[in-house]
Protein backbone atom coordinates (compact mmCIF):
# COMPACT_ATOMS: atom_id res chain seq x y z
CA UNK A 1 0.00 0.00 0.00
CA UNK A 2 1.10 3.32 -0.39
CA UNK A 3 -0.41 7.13 -1.07
CA UNK A 4 -1.90 8.08 -4.47
CA UNK A 5 -0.99 11.36 -5.67
CA UNK A 6 -2.96 13.26 -8.83
CA UNK A 7 -1.07 14.93 -10.46
CA UNK A 8 -2.31 18.24 -12.52
CA UNK A 9 -1.30 18.76 -15.80
CA UNK A 10 0.86 21.59 -15.85
CA UNK A 11 3.33 19.31 -13.40
CA UNK A 12 3.22 16.24 -15.74
CA UNK A 13 6.22 17.03 -17.38
CA UNK A 14 7.64 15.89 -14.03
CA UNK A 15 6.13 12.76 -13.84
CA UNK A 16 6.43 11.60 -17.72
CA UNK A 17 3.18 12.38 -18.36
CA UNK A 18 1.63 9.98 -15.27
CA UNK A 19 -1.13 11.32 -14.47
CA UNK A 20 -0.66 9.66 -10.54
CA UNK A 21 2.14 8.45 -8.81
CA UNK A 22 2.59 6.74 -5.50
CA UNK A 23 4.48 7.37 -2.88
CA UNK A 24 5.06 7.41 1.13
CA UNK A 25 5.89 9.34 4.33
CA UNK A 26 3.90 10.27 7.27
CA UNK A 27 3.14 13.70 6.64
CA UNK A 28 2.54 15.86 3.87
CA UNK A 29 6.03 17.26 3.52
CA UNK A 30 7.89 13.71 3.87
CA UNK A 31 5.87 12.90 1.10
CA UNK A 32 6.62 15.02 -1.17
CA UNK A 33 10.04 14.78 -0.32
CA UNK A 34 9.65 11.56 -0.98
CA UNK A 35 8.62 11.81 -4.76
CA UNK A 36 11.00 14.34 -5.45
CA UNK A 37 13.73 11.37 -5.60
CA UNK A 38 11.89 10.01 -8.46
CA UNK A 39 10.76 13.00 -9.86
CA UNK A 40 12.78 15.92 -8.91
CA UNK A 41 11.99 19.57 -8.98
CA UNK A 42 8.29 18.64 -8.01
CA UNK A 43 8.86 19.43 -4.63
CA UNK A 44 10.13 22.90 -5.22
CA UNK A 45 6.49 23.29 -7.51
CA UNK A 46 4.57 22.58 -5.02
CA UNK A 47 6.36 24.05 -1.53
CA UNK A 48 8.40 27.65 -1.07
CA UNK A 49 9.85 28.46 2.10
CA UNK A 50 6.94 29.91 3.42
CA UNK A 51 4.82 26.60 3.25
CA UNK A 52 2.43 25.74 0.14
CA UNK A 53 2.90 27.99 -2.46
CA UNK A 54 0.32 30.44 -2.94
CA UNK A 55 -1.58 29.37 -6.20
CA UNK A 56 -1.26 25.10 -5.49
CA UNK A 57 -4.38 23.53 -3.70
CA UNK A 58 -3.67 20.08 -2.20
CA UNK A 59 -6.09 18.03 -0.98
CA UNK A 60 -5.95 15.49 1.37
CA UNK A 61 -9.26 13.07 0.44
CA UNK A 62 -10.76 16.00 -0.68
CA UNK A 63 -10.05 18.07 2.37
CA UNK A 64 -7.59 21.17 1.61
CA UNK A 65 -4.78 20.63 3.61
CA UNK A 66 -4.65 24.15 4.81
CA UNK A 67 -7.62 23.64 6.99
CA UNK A 68 -6.10 20.67 8.30
CA UNK A 69 -2.06 20.35 9.40
CA UNK A 70 -0.83 22.16 5.94
CA UNK A 71 2.66 20.06 4.91
CA UNK A 72 2.70 18.88 8.81
CA UNK A 73 -0.77 16.90 7.97
CA UNK A 74 -0.58 13.22 8.97
CA UNK A 75 -0.82 10.69 5.82
CA UNK A 76 -1.07 6.99 5.82
CA UNK A 77 -1.25 4.18 3.40
CA UNK A 78 -4.43 4.30 1.36
CA UNK A 79 -5.07 8.31 1.58
CA UNK A 80 -5.53 10.04 -1.52
CA UNK A 81 -3.84 13.16 -2.33
CA UNK A 82 -5.03 15.52 -5.33
CA UNK A 83 -3.09 18.71 -6.28
CA UNK A 84 -4.55 21.13 -8.28
CA UNK A 85 -3.86 24.83 -9.24
CA UNK A 86 -5.87 27.70 -7.52
CA UNK A 87 -8.87 28.62 -10.16
CA UNK A 88 -11.40 31.15 -10.62
CA UNK A 89 -15.35 30.22 -9.68
CA UNK A 90 -18.43 32.08 -10.14
CA UNK B 1 -46.63 38.01 -1.15
CA UNK B 2 -46.67 41.44 -2.73
CA UNK B 3 -44.08 43.46 -3.98
CA UNK B 4 -43.97 47.00 -5.94
CA UNK B 5 -41.27 45.03 -8.14
CA UNK B 6 -39.76 42.33 -9.59
CA UNK B 7 -36.43 43.96 -7.66
CA UNK B 8 -38.25 44.31 -4.72
CA UNK B 9 -39.16 40.61 -4.18
CA UNK B 10 -35.76 39.53 -4.10
CA UNK B 11 -34.33 37.34 -1.51
CA UNK B 12 -36.38 36.14 1.24
CA UNK B 13 -36.25 32.46 0.00
CA UNK B 14 -37.59 29.63 1.35
CA UNK B 15 -35.16 26.99 3.81
CA UNK B 16 -36.70 23.37 3.58
CA UNK B 17 -36.26 20.27 5.57
CA UNK B 18 -34.53 17.74 3.80
CA UNK B 19 -36.26 14.88 6.42
CA UNK B 20 -35.38 11.74 3.76
CA UNK B 21 -31.94 12.80 3.40
CA UNK B 22 -31.27 13.74 6.56
CA UNK B 23 -29.56 10.85 8.71
CA UNK B 24 -31.25 11.43 12.12
CA UNK B 25 -33.56 13.85 14.34
CA UNK B 26 -30.47 15.18 15.67
CA UNK B 27 -28.27 15.83 12.75
CA UNK B 28 -30.66 17.31 10.04
CA UNK B 29 -30.16 19.05 6.92
CA UNK B 30 -31.69 22.26 5.30
CA UNK B 31 -31.61 23.60 2.02
CA UNK B 32 -32.07 27.11 1.23
CA UNK B 33 -33.63 27.73 -2.70
CA UNK B 34 -32.05 30.57 -4.16
CA UNK B 35 -33.55 29.67 -7.12
CA UNK B 36 -36.47 30.90 -5.84
CA UNK B 37 -35.17 34.35 -6.89
CA UNK B 38 -35.89 36.63 -9.74
CA UNK B 39 -33.73 34.72 -12.14
CA UNK B 40 -33.40 31.81 -10.45
CA UNK B 41 -30.05 31.60 -8.92
CA UNK B 42 -28.53 33.09 -5.58
CA UNK B 43 -26.27 35.88 -7.68
CA UNK B 44 -29.31 38.08 -7.88
CA UNK B 45 -28.30 38.98 -4.72
CA UNK B 46 -24.69 40.17 -5.28
CA UNK B 47 -25.80 41.60 -8.72
CA UNK B 48 -28.11 43.72 -7.42
CA UNK B 49 -26.21 45.59 -4.44
CA UNK B 50 -23.07 45.93 -6.27
CA UNK B 51 -25.77 47.66 -8.76
CA UNK B 52 -26.48 49.41 -6.26
CA UNK B 53 -23.48 49.94 -5.07
CA UNK B 54 -21.97 51.34 -7.95
CA UNK B 55 -24.72 53.85 -8.43
CA UNK B 56 -24.39 55.53 -4.91
CA UNK B 57 -20.74 55.69 -5.50
CA UNK B 58 -21.40 57.11 -8.99
CA UNK B 59 -19.73 54.89 -10.89
CA UNK B 60 -22.91 53.89 -12.91
CA UNK B 61 -24.82 57.06 -14.62
CA UNK B 62 -27.41 55.63 -17.04
CA UNK B 63 -26.41 54.73 -20.73
CA UNK B 64 -22.60 52.97 -19.00
CA UNK B 65 -21.97 49.63 -20.20
CA UNK B 66 -21.50 47.57 -17.38
CA UNK B 67 -18.46 44.67 -18.07
CA UNK B 68 -18.43 41.42 -16.04
CA UNK B 69 -16.25 37.86 -16.33
CA UNK B 70 -19.09 35.44 -15.15
CA UNK B 71 -19.47 31.78 -15.83
CA UNK B 72 -23.11 32.45 -16.00
CA UNK B 73 -25.06 33.46 -13.46
CA UNK B 74 -24.18 36.49 -12.15
CA UNK B 75 -23.76 37.56 -16.14
CA UNK B 76 -27.58 36.70 -16.06
CA UNK B 77 -28.74 38.29 -12.90
CA UNK B 78 -27.03 41.67 -13.72
CA UNK B 79 -28.29 41.66 -17.69
CA UNK B 80 -31.53 41.35 -15.74
CA UNK B 81 -30.62 44.34 -13.35
CA UNK B 82 -29.28 46.22 -16.16
CA UNK B 83 -31.76 45.84 -18.14
CA UNK B 84 -34.13 47.73 -15.70
CA UNK B 85 -31.68 50.36 -14.89
CA UNK B 86 -30.98 51.15 -18.67
CA UNK B 87 -27.74 49.89 -18.86
CA UNK B 88 -25.97 48.13 -21.46
CA UNK B 89 -24.24 44.69 -20.44
CA UNK B 90 -21.40 42.68 -21.61
CA UNK B 91 -19.92 39.14 -20.43
CA UNK B 92 -17.08 37.76 -20.68
CA UNK B 93 -17.76 34.12 -20.54
CA UNK B 94 -15.71 30.69 -21.30
CA UNK B 95 -16.82 29.30 -24.36
CA UNK B 96 -17.38 26.00 -21.81
CA UNK B 97 -20.26 26.70 -20.21
CA UNK B 98 -24.25 26.06 -21.12
CA UNK B 99 -26.01 26.93 -24.24
CA UNK B 100 -28.91 27.85 -21.54
CA UNK B 101 -26.94 30.01 -20.03
CA UNK B 102 -26.45 31.55 -23.23
CA UNK B 103 -29.58 32.36 -24.36
CA UNK B 104 -30.46 33.46 -20.65
CA UNK B 105 -27.92 35.87 -21.11
CA UNK B 106 -28.73 36.98 -25.12
CA UNK B 107 -32.45 37.17 -23.55
CA UNK B 108 -31.96 39.74 -21.26
CA UNK B 109 -29.81 42.03 -24.16
CA UNK B 110 -26.37 40.98 -22.99
CA UNK B 111 -23.40 40.85 -25.38
CA UNK B 112 -21.18 37.67 -24.36
CA UNK B 113 -17.62 37.99 -25.89
CA UNK B 114 -16.39 34.08 -25.56
CA UNK B 115 -12.94 33.08 -23.58
CA UNK B 116 -11.53 30.35 -24.49
CA UNK B 117 -12.51 26.93 -22.48
CA UNK B 118 -9.00 26.00 -21.89
CA UNK B 119 -8.00 27.92 -18.30
CA UNK B 120 -11.61 28.22 -17.74
CA UNK B 121 -12.92 31.49 -15.34
CA UNK B 122 -9.52 32.45 -14.98
CA UNK B 123 -9.10 33.13 -18.81
CA UNK B 124 -12.57 35.24 -18.68
CA UNK B 125 -10.85 37.29 -15.27
CA UNK B 126 -7.86 38.39 -17.92
CA UNK B 127 -9.64 38.71 -21.11
CA UNK B 128 -12.25 40.91 -19.06
CA UNK B 129 -9.63 43.32 -17.46
CA UNK B 130 -8.06 43.34 -21.12
CA UNK B 131 -11.35 44.88 -22.53
CA UNK B 132 -11.57 46.89 -19.30
CA UNK B 133 -8.32 48.76 -19.80
CA UNK B 134 -8.89 49.03 -23.49
CA UNK B 135 -12.78 50.90 -22.93
CA UNK B 136 -11.86 52.91 -19.60
CA UNK B 137 -15.54 54.14 -20.12
CA UNK B 138 -16.93 50.42 -19.32
CA UNK B 139 -17.63 49.72 -15.75
CA UNK B 140 -16.75 46.30 -14.57
CA UNK B 141 -18.09 45.53 -11.01
CA UNK B 142 -15.49 42.72 -10.55
CA UNK B 143 -17.54 40.20 -8.09
CA UNK B 144 -14.33 38.31 -7.01
CA UNK B 145 -12.97 41.52 -5.79
CA UNK B 146 -16.58 43.76 -4.79
CA UNK B 147 -17.03 43.56 -1.11
CA UNK B 148 -20.60 44.50 -1.95
CA UNK B 149 -20.88 40.50 -3.10
CA UNK B 150 -20.05 39.45 0.45
CA UNK B 151 -22.07 42.61 1.89
CA UNK B 152 -25.08 41.20 0.10
CA UNK B 153 -24.97 37.56 1.79
CA UNK B 154 -24.09 39.62 5.13
CA UNK B 155 -26.95 41.57 4.79
CA UNK B 156 -29.20 39.29 3.68
CA UNK B 157 -28.63 35.66 3.57
CA UNK B 158 -27.21 35.40 6.75
CA UNK B 159 -29.53 37.03 9.17
CA UNK B 160 -32.79 34.74 6.84
CA UNK B 161 -31.13 31.71 7.82
CA UNK B 162 -30.69 32.26 11.07
CA UNK B 163 -34.32 33.87 11.76
CA UNK B 164 -35.69 30.64 10.04
CA UNK B 165 -32.88 28.37 12.10
CA UNK B 166 -31.73 30.12 15.32
CA UNK B 167 -30.08 26.47 16.08
CA UNK B 168 -28.30 26.28 12.80
CA UNK B 169 -24.87 24.71 13.58
CA UNK B 170 -22.95 24.28 9.74
CA UNK B 171 -23.50 26.54 6.74
CA UNK B 172 -22.51 25.00 3.48
CA UNK B 173 -22.04 26.34 0.27
CA UNK B 174 -20.38 26.30 -3.38
CA UNK B 175 -16.50 28.29 -3.45
CA UNK B 176 -16.71 30.17 -6.61
CA UNK B 177 -16.33 33.95 -6.26
CA UNK B 178 -16.17 33.01 -2.20
CA UNK B 179 -18.83 35.86 -1.88
CA UNK B 180 -21.84 33.89 -0.41
CA UNK B 181 -18.82 31.92 2.54
CA UNK B 182 -17.29 35.31 3.45
CA UNK B 183 -20.90 37.00 3.87
CA UNK B 184 -23.00 34.65 5.31
CA UNK B 185 -19.72 32.92 7.29
CA UNK B 186 -19.27 36.79 8.82
CA UNK B 187 -22.30 36.84 9.69
CA UNK B 188 -23.17 33.76 11.34
CA UNK B 189 -19.72 33.92 13.62
CA UNK B 190 -20.52 36.96 15.11
CA UNK B 191 -24.07 35.45 15.53
CA UNK B 192 -23.34 32.11 17.14
CA UNK B 193 -20.94 30.62 18.74
CA UNK B 194 -18.42 27.71 16.67
CA UNK B 195 -20.59 27.50 13.73
CA UNK B 196 -18.89 26.08 11.26
CA UNK B 197 -18.48 27.34 7.90
CA UNK B 198 -17.77 25.12 5.10
CA UNK B 199 -16.66 25.68 1.03
CA UNK B 200 -17.28 22.86 -1.04
CA UNK B 201 -15.39 23.75 -4.40
CA UNK B 202 -16.51 22.11 -7.80
CA UNK B 203 -13.48 20.06 -8.93
CA UNK B 204 -13.72 20.04 -13.07
CA UNK B 205 -11.95 18.00 -16.15
CA UNK B 206 -8.51 18.52 -16.66
CA UNK B 207 -8.95 21.08 -19.61
CA UNK B 208 -10.28 23.74 -17.12
CA UNK B 209 -7.05 23.76 -15.26
CA UNK B 210 -4.95 24.50 -18.47
CA UNK B 211 -3.07 26.90 -17.04
CA UNK B 212 0.56 27.49 -18.35
CA UNK B 213 2.23 28.05 -15.15
CA UNK B 214 1.30 26.85 -11.66
CA UNK B 215 2.29 30.36 -10.53
CA UNK B 216 -0.59 32.17 -12.53
CA UNK B 217 -3.49 30.38 -10.64
CA UNK B 218 -6.41 32.87 -9.08
CA UNK B 219 -7.79 33.67 -5.94
CA UNK B 220 -10.53 35.65 -5.06
CA UNK B 221 -9.52 38.65 -3.65
CA UNK B 222 -12.55 38.95 -1.58
CA UNK B 223 -11.40 35.38 -0.28
CA UNK B 224 -10.38 35.12 3.36
CA UNK B 225 -9.65 31.53 4.50
CA UNK B 226 -10.33 32.28 8.39
CA UNK B 227 -13.92 32.84 7.79
CA UNK B 228 -13.84 29.17 7.03
CA UNK B 229 -13.74 25.81 9.03
CA UNK B 230 -13.07 23.84 6.26
CA UNK B 231 -12.93 23.00 2.41
CA UNK B 232 -13.70 20.06 0.22
CA UNK B 233 -13.21 19.37 -3.21
CA UNK B 234 -15.96 17.95 -5.07
CA UNK B 235 -15.57 16.29 -8.44
CA UNK B 236 -18.20 15.85 -10.95
CA UNK B 237 -19.41 12.16 -9.56
CA UNK B 238 -20.55 13.08 -6.05
CA UNK B 239 -21.74 16.49 -7.38
CA UNK B 240 -23.82 14.44 -9.73
CA UNK B 241 -24.80 11.65 -7.66
CA UNK B 242 -25.80 14.18 -4.75
CA UNK B 243 -27.93 16.21 -7.71
CA UNK B 244 -29.86 13.05 -8.26
CA UNK B 245 -30.29 12.28 -4.86
CA UNK B 246 -31.42 15.31 -3.87
CA UNK B 247 -34.33 15.38 -7.00
CA UNK B 248 -35.12 11.47 -6.10
CA UNK B 249 -35.46 11.85 -2.25
CA UNK B 250 -36.72 14.67 -1.64
CA UNK B 251 -37.88 16.32 -4.89
CA UNK B 252 -35.87 19.14 -5.55
CA UNK B 253 -34.58 20.26 -8.93
CA UNK B 254 -30.70 21.49 -8.39
CA UNK B 255 -27.93 22.61 -10.89
CA UNK B 256 -24.99 20.32 -10.54
CA UNK B 257 -22.85 23.03 -8.02
CA UNK B 258 -25.80 22.58 -5.48
CA UNK B 259 -24.97 18.41 -5.73
CA UNK B 260 -21.44 19.54 -4.74
CA UNK B 261 -22.72 21.42 -1.52
CA UNK B 262 -24.43 18.74 -0.51
CA UNK B 263 -22.02 16.32 -0.91
CA UNK B 264 -20.20 18.32 1.46
CA UNK B 265 -23.24 18.50 4.10
CA UNK B 266 -23.54 15.45 3.67
CA UNK B 267 -19.98 14.81 4.93
CA UNK B 268 -20.51 16.86 7.76
CA UNK B 269 -23.51 15.20 8.83
CA UNK B 270 -21.74 11.86 9.37
CA UNK B 271 -19.26 13.91 11.15
CA UNK B 272 -22.22 14.90 13.46
CA UNK B 273 -23.37 11.35 13.91
CA UNK B 274 -20.06 9.37 14.05
CA UNK B 275 -19.26 12.13 16.84
CA UNK B 276 -22.86 12.06 18.92
CA UNK B 277 -23.62 15.53 18.02
CA UNK B 278 -26.77 17.31 17.31
CA UNK B 279 -26.49 19.19 13.81
CA UNK B 280 -28.43 22.04 11.77
CA UNK B 281 -26.85 22.22 8.80
CA UNK B 282 -27.98 24.26 5.90
CA UNK B 283 -26.22 24.02 2.43
CA UNK B 284 -27.37 26.61 -0.58
CA UNK B 285 -29.43 25.44 -3.48
CA UNK B 286 -27.30 27.98 -6.05
CA UNK B 287 -29.69 27.26 -8.95
CA UNK B 288 -32.15 25.23 -10.13
CA UNK B 289 -31.35 22.47 -12.74
CA UNK B 290 -33.04 24.00 -15.72
CA UNK B 291 -30.07 25.88 -17.02
CA UNK B 292 -27.49 22.08 -17.33
CA UNK B 293 -30.44 20.17 -18.95
CA UNK B 294 -28.57 19.95 -22.19
CA UNK B 295 -25.29 18.69 -20.35
CA UNK B 296 -27.13 15.40 -19.95
CA UNK B 297 -26.71 15.99 -16.31
CA UNK B 298 -30.16 14.18 -15.06
CA UNK B 299 -30.38 11.38 -17.71
CA UNK B 300 -29.01 7.91 -18.75
CA UNK B 301 -26.13 6.62 -16.09
CA UNK B 302 -23.83 8.33 -13.83
CA UNK B 303 -21.14 7.03 -15.64
CA UNK B 304 -22.53 8.89 -19.54
CA UNK B 305 -23.45 12.01 -17.37
CA UNK B 306 -20.15 12.24 -15.78
CA UNK B 307 -18.68 12.05 -19.16
CA UNK B 308 -20.58 14.41 -21.35
CA UNK B 309 -19.84 17.13 -18.18
CA UNK B 310 -15.96 16.88 -18.94
CA UNK B 311 -14.35 19.47 -19.46
CA UNK B 312 -17.52 21.69 -18.87
CA UNK B 313 -18.00 24.65 -16.21
CA UNK B 314 -20.83 23.09 -14.31
CA UNK B 315 -21.04 25.43 -11.16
Amino acid sequence: MAIEVRIPTILRNLTDGAKAVEGKGGTLDELFADLDTRHPGLRARLVDDKGLRKFVNVYLNDEDVRFLGGLETAVSDGDGVTILPAVAGG
Amino acid sequence: MRFDSLLDSLGGTPLVGLPRLSPSEDVRLWAKLEDRNPTGSVKDRPAFYMIEKAEKDGLLTPGCTILEPTSGNTGISLAMVAKLRGYRMVCVMPENTSAERRQLLEMWGARIISSPAAGGSNEAVRVAKGLAAENPDWVMLYQYGNEANALAHYETTGPEILADLPSVTHFVAGLGTTGTLMGVGRYLREQVPDVKIVAAEPRYGELVYGLRNIDEGFIPELYDDSVLTTRFSVGSRDALRRTRELLEQEGIFAGISTGGALHAAIGMAAKAVKAGERADIVFVVADGGWKYLSTGAYGGTLEEAEAHLEGQLWA
